[in-house]
This record gives C-alpha cells, structure tokens and sequence, in this order.
C-alpha cells in the first residue's frame, strides 16, 4: 500500500480549503458546490459484500490509479478509516470530506487532494464516490473536475458499465450517470419567514430533495440546507445540472427578495438581531455548536447585507467549520464534556472574530 | 425546556427532521437522545439514525409482490444474492445482478427515475460505438427540443449532425 497518513493535523487548517478561502457565483446566498460522481470496479463484490482484504485491495487499486495523475494528485492524502479516532472521523464528515455513512464503515477509505477540492471515498456504498467541492454556485465547474477525475481513474480502472443502464451502483437509485449534486444555500430570511418547508415540498415534484448540514437524515443548522438532484438515470449530467440550477437561480431570488423586503420594513428589527447575535458570538462563555450556528448564520446574514463591514463572507466560511461537534476537540487534542466543549467553542470562536 | 422522552432532564439535543419536506421537532437531553441512539453528541457513528437503506427496502417491498413464490428463490450466479435479500437491504450484491434480476428491474426503474435507459457519460474506453450512439441520442433529443420550440435552422444543423454520425456508426 502507499503512503497512508494517520493523521489529520493538517486538515484542521481551514486555510488551506479552497472553498472556504474563495467566494464563488452568488456567494450571498450560496455557500458551496458540490458533485459525487458513484463508480464501482466491474466484477468485484460490492463494498458491503467485500471481505477486509478485498476491500484494502480496492483502496490499493484506487489509489494508485489516482496517483498516475500527478497533477491532479499533487499533496494527496489517503486515510483509512480503520486508523482514524471517531473524532477524526466526526471532523471529516462535518468538513464534508466524506459522508457518515464512509466514517461507520472501517473497511473504507478517502483520498483528499492538496486543495482539498477533491475528495475520494473508497469503499461507501459503492466502490468509490468522486467528490468534488466549489466555493459558491459552481455544480459545473464541480463536475467539470470530477470527471476528470473519473477519467484519469477510468484509464487505469475497469469501472461497470452497462451500455443500456449506465453506471452501475449498489444501490438503483444511483444507477446511470450516478451524479448527485448538491448545492447547500444559506436561507435565514426564508426560514424566519418559515417559507422553507413549503418550497421543500414542492421539490420533489422536480425530483429534488433538500438534505440537513451533513447530508442524509441530518437536520439543518444556522439555516443551511443542501439541495440536491435525486434522479440519476435517464438524463444527462449537464441536464441533471440544468434543472438543479434553475431551482437554486429560483431560491436564490426568493431568498434576496425576502432581504430586501426585510430590510426595507423591518431594517431596524433586523439591524438588532444581527448585532446582538455578534455581541453574543463576542461575548459567551458557553455556546453549543447549534446556538453557535443561529448566530453565526445572522453575522453572515450582516455581512452579506453589508450590515456588518469589518468582515468578510470567507471568514463565516470558516466559522461554521469552527462551531462543528468534532473541530473544537481536534484543535485540543482530546475528548470533553459537553460543558468543556461549549466552553472552548465559545473562546476558539471569539478569538477568531476579534482577531 | 425538559426532556420529551424522561421529561426529566433539561433538553440539550434538538433534532429537526426534515424528510421529503416534512419537518419533525424532537427535544431530548443527551442520555435519551443517545439511548434512542438518534444523535451522539456529533454523529452516530454505531446506530442507524436514518438508514436509507431501510427506507429504501420498504421502497422496493412492492416489487416482491409481483412474482409468485417459487421454490428457489432468484438470485445472481455471481455473487449469490437473492432478490428477496436485496428486497430487504436494498442494496444489489455486484454488478452482475443487474443482469440477474433484469425482469424485475424495469418497473423499479421506471418508479425510480422514471426512465430505463441511460443518457450521459460514457466511459472513454468503452469507445466509439457506444459513444457515438448516445451522442445520437442525445442529439435526437435536442432535435425534437428544436422541433418543439420551432427553431427550424437549429433543427436541421442537428439533423445533418445527426446524419453524419450515423453514417460514421455505419461504417465502423
């Protein structure tokens, strides 16, 4: 096997993260881009029927078909899941590297690009999941890349293909091209407006599904919802894409509406909760990663209506990374209480907004 | 706020479910919420708070009814799955199952995505034909598009289009 790294130290800092450091297409209301591309490797047992050797096999094949390509490659990483603590694996999953369902599982594996813009899952639910993140409104420029990704990989792996189903997954309902994208948007004005649910039902009579923070069956926190293609066969990628960014082109208007609304009626109301959400995040000696968020969600609701000046929409970015579960007991190195959490939650996150 | 489940300890968890639009509040204090193994503090890493794939099972029950029982059940040559297991895990055992329960797929399929046959990538290596097949099908699609909207230049630049890959597929 090659270089695998145990540790991921250097994950913690968020500087190195293009798309926390970057602002891309409407970034006032869409945080990132994202695209996971499922592929399997043709006559090999899918991962839950794979035994621990064959499935290090697949991470060994992967990897190395990966490194062909030494640009894409430059400063990747390969973690197993099997050498990582829960806290590691927490952080992962909440720095959207991998899925919960990758961190339960100790037979899989993620290979993490230098710029952290690609991420591959080996061994989910299908052999491997190419995951690629942008910063902003950007499914194309995500998909763009995780193809190449699927081709650098292609060259080297046979993937299961059917000429008349596609790709093959594990599971049916990512059979075809096996795409998801995901845009995960900020609506706290929707959501005051309680606005949200009803949007969401109507989803999914234009085969979307709207998904909480960390993906399936998560809740949504500091008002982030992630929004995502369910269709995976029968259209193609760029259609897939099509019709995803006519919703969000859609929600995104709705969500700027409503702030202008807001503003025009309510400006003082809404000045108000935004700088005592600031004076809190400045002040407290104890938050919870879900208060934290609220607040943390309005401060970037202040800048992005040029509310709040002296910061910028990067930095919430990287705020929200901050408050997760998982972050604050990496950057200690150890397990806490809940108390001891919030605690240095509420420290970690005030030095890093009075800096 | 107390607890909803001990209705004894302070509420600490706060779940809200969003599922196919639905939302559900759940208040729980951290001994609950862990008992009922919804939520370990971050993620639960053990217990299934969710599982798609048991959604999906229920999802895919119907699809048993609509052949007899026989004597054996049907299952792939390749990785020995029966199509009762998958029924159960939804989730198919190899590649090759896809091909051992064909007669099962398409209404699934169909259910699923409302479609049966695969438009998009292609991998490179598959190479020419299929490449080129699907390019026309996806041009033929572009042209009824064209058609539809009567945009008639547009139209017969596909049409030619259309005609030169065919030819090419002939050829090859």
């Amino acid at each position: 096997m090659g270089v695998r790294d145990v540790s991921i130290e250097e994950l913690l800092d968020t500087t190195k993260i293009e798309w926390i450091n970057s602002t891309g297409p409407e970034s006032d209301v869409v945080i990132t881009s994202r695209v996971r591309l499922a592929r399997n490797l043709k006559d090999v047992p899918f991962p839950h029927l794979l035994s621990r050797t064959q499935a290090e096999e697949v991470i060994d094949s992967v990897y190395r078909a990966f490194l062909t390509n030494p640009v894409l490659s430059k400063d990747a990483r390969l973690y197993l899941m099997k050498d990582l603590s829960d806290t590691e694996k927490n952080l992962l999953v909440e720095m959207h590297f991998i899925s919960p369902d990758l961190a339960k599982d100790d037979r899989g594996a993620v290979i993490i690009s230098g710029d952290r813009r690609i991420s591959i899952m080996i061994n989910e639910e299908d052999h491997l999941r190419i995951q690629c993140i942008f910063s902003g409104l950007d499914p194309q420029g995500a998909y763009e890349l995780a193809s190449r990704v699927d081709d650098v990989l292609e060259e080297q792996l046979d993937f299961a293909f059917d000429e008349r189903l596609g790709y093959l997954t594990a599971c049916p309902t990512n059979v075809g091209t096996g795409i998801r994208v995901s845009v995960m948007m900020h609506l706290p004005v929707l959501t005051m407006l309680k606005q949200v649910d009803r949007m969401f039902s109507t989803m999914a009579q234009l085969g979307l599904v709207v998904r909480g923070l960390y993906g399936e069956g998560t809740e949504s926190w500091g008002n982030l919802y992630q929004v995502s293609n369910q269709i995976t066969l029968g259209k193609s990628e760029e259609d897939i894409i099509q019709n995803l960014l006519s919703v969000a082109g859609q929600i995104i208007s709705s969500e700027r509406q409503a702030r202008r609304n807001l503003k025009g009626e309510d400006r003082l109301r809404l000045e108000d909760r935004i700088s005592r959400s600031y004076g809190i995040l400045t002040n407290s000696k104890l938050l919870s990663t879900q208060e934290a968020m609220g607040y943390i969600s309005d401060v970037r609701l202040g800048v992005d209506m040029g509310i709040i000046k002296n910061l910028k929409p990067e930095e919430i970015n990287n705020l929200f990374i901050t408050a997760g579960p998982s972050y604050i007991q990496e950057v200690f190195k150890k397990t806490m209480t809940p108390l001891e959490r919030d605690l240095n939650r509420a420290n970690l996150l005030r030095q890093k907004l009075l800096r | 706020m107390m607890c909803d489940e001990c209705k004894k300890r302070p509420a600490t968890v706060h779940i809200t479910k969003i599922i196919n639009g639905e939302k559900t509040l759940l208040h729980l204090c951290e001994q609950c919420a862990r008992e009922k193994s919804i939520f370990d503090v971050s993620f639960n890493l053990e217990g299934e708070p969710f599982s798609m794939q048991k959604f999906l099972a229920g999802f895919f029950e119907p699809f048993m009814r609509e052949f007899p029982e026989k004597s054996q059940p049907l299952s792939c040559d390749r990785c020995g799955l029966t199509f009762p297991r998958f029924s159960q895990i939804g989730r198919f055992g190899c590649s090759h199952c896809y091909e051992a329960f064909k007669g099962q797929l398409d209404p699934m399929l169909r259910r699923l995505h409302g479609k049966t046959y695969h438009v998009g990538k292609v991998p490179k290596r598959r190479g020419g034909k299929i490449r080129i097949k699907s390019e026309i099908e996806r041009l033929k699609r572009e042209l009824q598009e064209a058609v539809n909207a009567e945009e008639y230049e547009r139209a017969a630049v596909l049409r030619d289009k259309i005609r030169e890959l065919e030819q090419k597929l002939g050829r090859g």
